[in-house]
């Protein structure tokens, strides 16, 4: 059994709950302990860090400072919770006077962080502590035939964290293929679905969701598998604005990749949350579920 | 005697910034634009807008809606051959034009983000149909009517609790911000 203090992030628990619940239920199967980092609060957030850098990094200082206490690795299903507490964790290393500050701030509510903290992304915890060799061993229910378009995103391998090549990342492919799936090529798997901007420039995030979807299916995809909540939540829920904009009739399930994960190691629908999917999935899944 | 122009002043008070650091590193190659998925929106394109910076247009910069339209994609940051760190630059532009009251009428963005603050601000995490909620009633509660039936999806998939989640360290985050603000501005 492997240990880790377990960050799921704001949405995993309201627009992204498919993610929450699935990467929790898959985490048994594959001998992990997601020991949920007790009482933590926002990242940080991208949004937060656009108005005050600085107090968006003592946000995240809090969550820092609460996963050095338990001695774990700090894991996340969300990307954009992964880069910016990975960002702000730099920050504090790199400047001493902003950790001195922080840490003052800190020390109101006694705790203090020394910058020790591994800030991971589940994702990567899979390919490389999990390893997909072992979990292929454990997959109960082989995706065979399932053409699956493994979306990225942008936050899983950019800015450059070590893990995911930024232009051409395969982590995800690699996941898919390991459960029976064929990970189709194509080429905007890492590219913008338009993120928080689908709220206030709905038109741009129209376009690139529309791109993205069209590439997707004409490559052949019978799905998509993403780790990130915020692309599953516009693909998802935006398709039929997409659909309406654009005159097509898109009808492609957006998984998480861990409700993907899931079905194949054997869980059931209620397990991973494919209820709370707005483009059904269950009849491309049908013969595996 | 040395003597400092705007430009100077205004590219010294970026690079001083965390993360601002490679502004002056910038060869105006133009990648950062070609490969931004938004750039077709942007008033001044990325690489303008470092050139911008260069040149000391400081109210120009930070009072255009062009830094609003950066998307957090990183693209330009893992291509940018000098290491410049666009998007964190945009970033820190941002912050910049919101810390001095900088205001734009061309894109709803900074409403968005303030929306988003005052969420994790009065619930220790983000509540998303707050967040959207404050949102529409702040630029115009007409516009949610286009967008109610992607709420109501959510909705009926219990993908929008209604109610915040209590979370007890929202308090302490609280005084966290609170004794922050006091360290930072002493």
């Amino acid at each position: 059994m492997k240990y880790y203090a377990y960050y799921p992030g704001c949405s995993a628990e309201a627009t992204a709950v498919g993610l929450g619940l699935s990467a929790q239920a898959i985490a048994k199967p594959l001998d992990m302990d997601l020991i949920e980092l007790e009482d933590w609060t926002c990242c940080g957030s991208t949004p937060y860090g656009s108005l005050d850098k600085l107090e968006s990094t003592a946000v995240a200082a809090r969550n820092l400072a609460l996963a050095e206490k338990t001695g774990l690795d700090l894991v996340t299903p969300c990307s954009s919770c992964f880069v910016t507490l990975s960002e702000a964790n730099l920050h504090l290393k790199e400047h001493r006077d902003i950790m001195n500050q922080v840490n003052e701030a800190l020390s109101v509510v006694n705790l203090e962080y020394h910058g020790t903290v591994r800030v991971r992304l589940l994702l990567e915890v899979l390919i490389n502590d999990i390893t997909p060799e072992v979990i292929a061993t454990k997959v109960e229910r082989p995706l065979n035939g399932l053409k699956v378009a493994p979306y990225y995103g942008c936050q899983e391998a950019r800015p450059n964290y070590g893990f995911d090549n930024p232009e051409f990342p395969q982590s995800l492919d690699r996941l898919v293929e390991s459960l029976g799936a064929e990970a189709i090529p194509y080429p905007l798997k890492n590219h913008c679905c338009g993120g928080a901007l689908v709220i206030s420039e709905e038109d741009l995030a129209l376009d690139l969701m529309h791109k993205l979807l069209a590439n997707a299916v004409n490559n052949g995809a019978q799905c998509i598998a993403t780790p990130c909540p915020l692309c599953q939540t516009n693909l998802d829920a935006y398709q039929s604005r997409v659909n309406k904009k654009f005159k097509t009739n898109f009808n492609l399930p957006i998984l998480f990749f861990t409700q993907l994960m899931g079905v194949a190691v054997g869980l059931s629908e209620e397990d991973l949350g494919l209820k709370t999917n707005i483009v059904p999935p269950q009849k491309v899944l049908a013969k595996y579920l | 005697m040395e003597k400092k122009t705007r430009a100077d002043t205004f590219v010294d008070e970026i690079s001083a910034i965390p993360g601002g650091e490679g502004v002056r590193l910038c060869i105006q190659c133009g990648t950062c634009t070609a490969s931004c998925p938004s750039a077709t929106r942007w008033e001044y394109t990325p690489s303008g807008v470092i050139a911008m910076i260069r040149a000391g247009m400081r109210d120009e910069v930070l009072s255009s809606s062009s830094i609003w339209h950066c998307l957090s994609c990183y693209f330009c940051t893992v291509r940018c051959p000098r290491g410049v760190k666009p998007t964190e630059l945009f970033h820190i532009l941002e912050c910049l034009a919101e810390q001095h009251g900088f205001r734009t009428s061309e894109t709803r963005t900074p409403v968005m983000y303030r929306s988003f603050v005052s969420s994790i601000k009065g619930n220790g995490r983000v509540h998303e149909f707050g967040m959207m909620l404050r949102y529409y009633l702040t630029i115009n509660p007409l516009a949610a009517l286009k967008l109610l039936p992607v709420g109501l999806q959510l909705f009926s998939h219990k993908r929008m609790p209604l109610l915040p989640k209590k979370v007890k360290g929202k308090d302490d985050l609280s005084k966290i911000i609170q004794k922050f603000k006091e360290v930072r501005g002493g």
